[in-house]
């Protein structure tokens, strides 16, 4: 390997105040090679590749770019230099419609929506608005967009987190083909299998330092873990559960009763019951009403038709505060729906105690950070940016927006994605929370998009499809080829194989 | 983990995070030069009198300022403060003459509460946008003031006694108006810090949608949040004309603006979710001062305006980039 690195990034310094976002962060990239840049939460990855690509400047270090220094000051520098970045969220202007969107970056249209049929998409208007268009697509949007000006180095920040299989899919193999055609990938993941399908090499991030890079072979996941938590862990697997663990409710009446529960044309007929004590699992491809669903639980819009009963009791919920005041509690996919970013960590756990009209009045100080901090402690949320959230990495921020309804004792929590974008370890933890929540009596509602979650923290698994219940597994048959055909419509007892399954679990991986 | 965190950082950024820290050390050291550069230009000037009258006429400022921080914090404004202020001390002092003074005031509160009620209306639950609301509703008083005046042309107006000493006088040499002043502004930076009325301002400000995920009722906050403003506004009103002594129909108009700018340079965002009370007084102490000095100068008027807006300019500019840690 003596090919000179296409980008060579050293020694890079980022502070904010007085948290140190990146300490001694390196990263090389060779031409024609896919490398993932891995990390915990925290662990400075973001930071990064902002840096990488303009978007903020770091404190120090040194930025190589085809052997050239450079002084990326801008994202329209780094840019010119051939470096694109797909961010976490999506970076379309909402208020625009597509073509005026590529229109803002120069971009093709014609390269535009051959990626954009090549990623899976066959029948997209660019003429439709940004803000219209579901999360899943604006994603790949954002990709064909990048892949659309041919860049020589593509940075992909958790591309594939929010994507339903069938994209996802998709946009690993274009990823794939880029590193084949001699141009270079960064590629930011959480998820081991994508890794090691894809990636020649690793580099290991650890609290904004470069501890390691890695060739990606067999076996190689132990030492980036290792790596990445600096001291060698057990591997802990929690065992999927099983029936015999699961809560059996003790009295008869639901906590939350759903009938033929219907949101215009998403969500249509649906009905299911969620015990005290039980987290029941929500799957769904990406739009199959699932939004809707948590959305008319949570207060956020009225169905238009069917009935909510909490405790037995209906209900008609016309503003989110009339669910928390049933015991209702929604965390939102996306983050920054659920938090003020400019407030501190306390205020933001702190903030439905003053919703109501009646708490609006003088706090007692005491009484409320006796309340935030152990709902702090019981999060284990890193609070040494606590001044402002916006400064926290994304995995302490998810645990905010959770936080805040602990300290608030909901009684039933809608997750929505809790984990998506944020570090195993985070992970872990999550999943330990809701089930700790549920040993206590409290029920809980979990979409998720990563199949594997399921088993770990679900009694139930409630499978939509086209805005209804097509299928409701005990937690013990639903495994994750079970969940998928189920994702996908089919019946439980087919036999075929779904096209999408066979290639993560069967097709060995092509590596040069 | 956390101990990582500490580094020796080099002593510029070091001063720089100690002023992100702290946002009120970089404005009371403005204010300190201005008075500094006030005495060299003319010395003597800084004397126990100037103090007092600074002060006096830095008070109204501060408090239509204080309606400007509330409202902006949650990413309005209120432009109408000027006319409810003026309306109040308009009618106060034409309804003195035939009532007792306190009732008086309570006729003269009534057009400030209405007004502050239709503005929260208007933009917390018709969404109407705050500039457009306060300025709409500030033209619809500034005419209903016109009429009014029609009516009591003949019966004439007078102050009452009282709100000329609280307004002018002093008591040992320390303005009387402080015995109002002092109260409102703890009042008002205890609701921001510590009641749960003040966190939501800064919430909605911040993020309107996650407020409401919390459980948050928009209207009941805006509402209640420009009557408040109003109300104040209209206190001000019957300060203003204690100080000012001579009623007209345009009295606290040209505070508006510097209210806004006394807010700005104190460092709340006109975006909201972010700035506070404390910054605003000292904004509007700012403010005072910079117009006695542009005053001594003996400028002609068009040229100290000009002077006016670019050092209003160059100071809010300066301090945002030394309180932004980025």
């Amino acid at each position: 390997m003596t090919t000179n690195p296409l980008l060579d990034a050293t020694g890079v310094v980022k502070t904010y105040g007085a948290v140190v976002a990146l300490r001694n962060a390196s990263l090389s990239v060779l031409p024609g090679e896919v490398h993932a840049l891995m990390g915990a939460n925290g662990a400075g990855k973001s930071t990064l590749v902002k840096i990488l690509t303009g978007a903020i400047r770091a404190d120090a270090g040194h930025i190589r770019i085809r052997g050239e220094a450079r002084d990326v000051r801008s994202p329209a520098d780094a840019r010119r230099a051939g470096l694109l970045p797909v961010y976490q969220e999506p970076s379309l202007i909402p208020d625009l419609d597509v073509a005026s969107n590529l229109r803002l970056t120069d971009t093709p249209v014609e390269p535009f929506r051959a990626w954009v049929r090549e990623l899976g998409i066959p029948d997209l208007d660019i003429r439709e608005t940004a803000r219209d268009i579901p999360l899943a697509v604006l994603r790949v949007l954002d990709l064909a967009r990048a892949l659309a000006v041919e860049p020589d180095v593509l940075l992909l920040d958790e591309m594939t987190a929010a994507l339903p299989a069938n994209l996802a899919e998709k946009v690993l193999e274009v990823v794939r083909r880029q590193g084949d055609s001699g141009r270079s990938v960064i590629f930011i993941s959480h998820r081991f299998v994508e890794i090691s399908a894809l990636c020649d090499r690793a580099t290991v991030l650890r609290d904004g330092e470069t501890v390691g890079v890695v060739d990606i072979e067999p076996g190689v996941e132990e030492r980036i873990v290792e790596m990445m938590l600096g001291a060698r862990i057990e591997k802990t697997r929690m065992a999927a559960r099983m029936a015999s663990q699961a809560a059996s409710p003790g009295d008869s009446r639901p906590r939350l009763g759903v009938a033929n529960l219907r949101v215009g044309t998403k969500l249509n007929d649906v009905s299911f019951d969620l015990a005290n004590g039980e987290v029941a699992g929500v799957v769904a491809l990406e739009g199959q009403g699932q939004d809707e669903l948590f959305a008319a639980l949570a207060g956020s819009i009225r169905p238009s038709g069917g009935t909510i009963e909490v405790d037995g009791k209906p209900v008609k919920f016309a503003h989110p505060a009339d669910a928390i005041r049933a015991g209702i509690a929604y965390v939102p996919g996306d983050r920054t729906e659920a938090l003020t970013m400019q407030r501190s960590v306390r205020e933001n756990i702190a903030l439905p105690f003053s919703a109501a009209l009646r708490n609006w009045g003088p706090i007692n100080m005491a009484q409320e950070r006796s309340r935030v901090v152990s709902a702090i402690e019981r999060l284990q949320i890193d609070t040494r940016a606590q001044r402002e959230v916006q400064r926290l990495s994304g995995g302490n921020q998810q645990k905010v927006t959770i936080a805040r309804w602990i300290a608030a004792e909901a009684q039933t929590i809608l997750c929505f994605d809790p984990t998506r974008g944020i570090d195993v370890g985070t992970k872990q933890e999550i999943y330990k929370l809701l089930r700790e929540l549920a040993d206590q009596g409290k029920s809980v509602l979990f979409y998720t998009s990563e199949l594997e979650e399921v088993q770990r923290v679900c009694d139930r698994v409630i499978v939509i499809f086209g805005g209804r219940v097509v299928d409701v597994f005990p937690v013990e048959l639903a495994d994750e080829p079970a969940l998928m055909r189920a994702a996908y419509g089919l019946p439980r007892g087919a036999k075929e194989d779904v096209g999408i399954l066979a290639d993560i679990h069967s097709t060995p991986v092509a590596k040069p | 983990m956390s101990t990582t965190a500490i580094q020796p950082v080099p002593s510029g950024r070091r001063l720089k995070r100690f002023m992100a820290d702290r946002p009120l050390i970089p404005l009371i050291i403005l204010l300190v030069i201005l008075v500094v550069v006030l005495q060299i230009l003319r010395p003597g000037i800084v004397n126990e009198r100037w103090l007092a009258n600074t002060v006096k006429f830095a008070i109204p400022l501060a408090i239509l300022a204080g309606c400007q921080t509330m409202t902006m914090l949650t990413g309005g404004i209120d432009l109408s403060v000027g006319t409810v202020a003026t309306m109040s001390a308009f009618i106060m002092a034409t309804q003195v003459v035939n009532h007792d003074p306190a009732v008086a005031i309570l006729i003269a509160l009534v057009p400030a509460v209405l007004i502050g009620l239709v503005n929260g209306i208007g933009v917390g639950v018709f969404r109407v946008h705050p500039l457009i609301m306060t300025l709409g509703t500030s033209l619809i008083g500034t005419g209903c003031l016109q009429v009014y005046q029609r009516t009591v042309i003949a019966s004439g107006a007078k102050i009452p006694p009282f709100l000329a000493w609280l307004g002018t006088g002093l008591t040992y040499g320390v303005p009387n108006a402080l015995l109002l002043f002092v109260p409102i502004a703890v009042l008002i930076v205890f609701t921001l810090n510590r009641t749960g009325f003040g966190r939501l301002l800064y919430a909605v400000g911040d993020n309107e949608g996650a407020a409401r995920l919390s459980g948050v009722r928009y209207w009941q906050v805006i509402t209640a949040l420009y009557v408040i403003s109003s109300v104040l506004a209209g206190i001000t009103g019957l300060l203003y004309i204690g100080l000012i002594k001579a009623p007209s129909l345009s009295l606290a108009e040209p505070l508006v603006l510097p209210s806004v700018a006394a807010a700005v340079i104190g460092g709340t965002s006109i975006f909201g979710g972010r700035g506070g009370y404390t910054g605003t007084i000292i904004g509007a102490l700012i403010l005072t001062v910079l117009t006695t000095l542009l005053t001594i100068l003996q400028m002609p008027e068009g040229a100290r305006r000009i002077l006016f807006g670019l050092i209003v300019l160059f100071v809010t500019a300066a301090y945002l980039r030394i309180i932004e840690d980025r």
